[in-house]
């Protein structure tokens, strides 16, 4: 009902739904267990102050691309990169730094923020976040087809923006978080 | 089973078990990790509840669908597998105002309220203008090596870092 992928057999149907919230689970308890559902972790990081934020999300970035990248090479699963453009990603990009800095969460540690019991998220934040969806939706035909196509650049990844074998960029950007990481803990940070 | 009960786990365990997470949800549900959108859908969806089935003929809701999906439940997932997991270490409280706001803003929960709200309309505004947030640009995006996503990513934390230090360094 969802998908019009007819390779899917209806008896599935409630399969996915149940793995998305299996994968939830997990992910919730692994943010709530980092420090990524509280204002104070979310803050400090972007006032430099604590980098638990950028720990895990390079950490799982390193990891994921890794294993991702192997199983891609093997044929087991294929990439889904998100379509940009220079007035997409830069612009809507800038605009969500500044929420994010004004909130204090994003959408998906909000909801590990509620789950911890931060009242703030859950009548302030997630109400905002509910509330502009709406006005995005009447906005969006007219962004659509001016802002938000500025400079589009498709749904390209790095290996093949520039035509190379996907290991000529994993394996150098792994080194970089790896050193980075690295550096971050030497320094004390 | 101590470890469960542990307040705070290491940056990099946690870390690496998303990313561990992402691999298993290319693999078995062939959908990366990603928040935004499902907020996008609740919103219509709560719509939807108001003024009816016109609500789906917007050309943004023909592009998401109001319907409940994988992403959805991944997101009521959050919800609770951060309260188990808050539940389990006694790091569950009711909170209005977290304490680096309250030392620079006082503990009034109205002023915090009304901040969160306007931020949520700014992160929710940037999170659908750029077309993902901090875990499907952030965390699913990067990890795939999507210009987008990079891009986004490093402007999510340019924006950030700037506004927090307007927000605490200059009016706080």
């Amino acid at each position: 009902m969802q998908t019009k992928n007819s390779e899917i057999k209806p008896k599935n149907d409630r399969s996915p739904l149940l793995w998305g919230l299996a994968f939830g689970i997990v992910f919730g308890f692994l943010l709530q267990k980092g420090g990524a559902t509280k204002y104070d972790v979310i803050i400090g990081q972007l006032l430099l102050t604590d980098f638990t934020v950028l720990k895990i999300m390079l950490s799982a970035v390193l990891t994921g691309m890794i294993g991702i990248y192997a199983m891609k090479t093997l044929g087991w699963v294929e990439l889904y990169p998100k379509y940009g453009s220079v007035g997409k990603n830069i612009i809507g990009g800038l605009i969500f730094g500044i929420g994010f800095a004004v909130l204090g969460y994003c959408p998906g540690t909000i909801a590990g923020a509620i789950g911890n019991g931060y009242l703030d998220a859950l009548v302030g934040g997630l109400a905002g976040i509910l509330i502009v969806a709406g006005l995005f939706a009447a906005l969006y035909p007219r962004l659509n087809q001016g802002i938000l196509s500025k400079g589009d650049f498709g749904d390209v990844t790095l290996p093949r923006l520039f035509k190379v074998n996907d290991w000529v960029f994993v394996v150098p950007m792994a080194v970089l978080i790896f050193l980075l990481l690295y550096w971050l803990e030497r320094a004390g940070l | 089973m101590e470890i469960l009960t542990e307040m705070r786990w290491s940056p990099y365990a946690v870390g690496i078990g998303i990313g561990i997470l992402s691999w298993f949800s290319f693999l078995i549900s062939r959908k990366p990790i990603a928040c935004s959108t499902t907020f996008a859908k609740t919103s219509g969806m709560i719509e939807k509840l108001f003024r009816g089935k016109k609500v789906e003929l917007k050309p943004y809701y023909q592009k998401v669908k109001l319907a409940v999906d994988w992403q959805w439940m991944l997101v009521v997932g959050i919800v609770i597998g951060s309260l188990i997991s808050a539940l389990m270490s006694g790091d569950f409280h009711w909170q209005w105002v977290p304490s680096i706001w309250a030392s620079a803003f006082g503990s009034d929960p109205t002023l915090r309220v009304i901040v969160a709200l306007v931020g949520g309309v700014c992160i929710g505004f940037g999170a659908r203008w750029s077309g993902g947030c901090t875990s499907g640009h952030g965390i699913s995006g990067a990890l795939q090596l999507a210009v987008s996503s990079w891009i986004s990513a490093f402007c999510f934390f340019i924006g950030g870092i700037v506004m927090a230090h307007i927000i605490f360094k200059i009016i706080g």
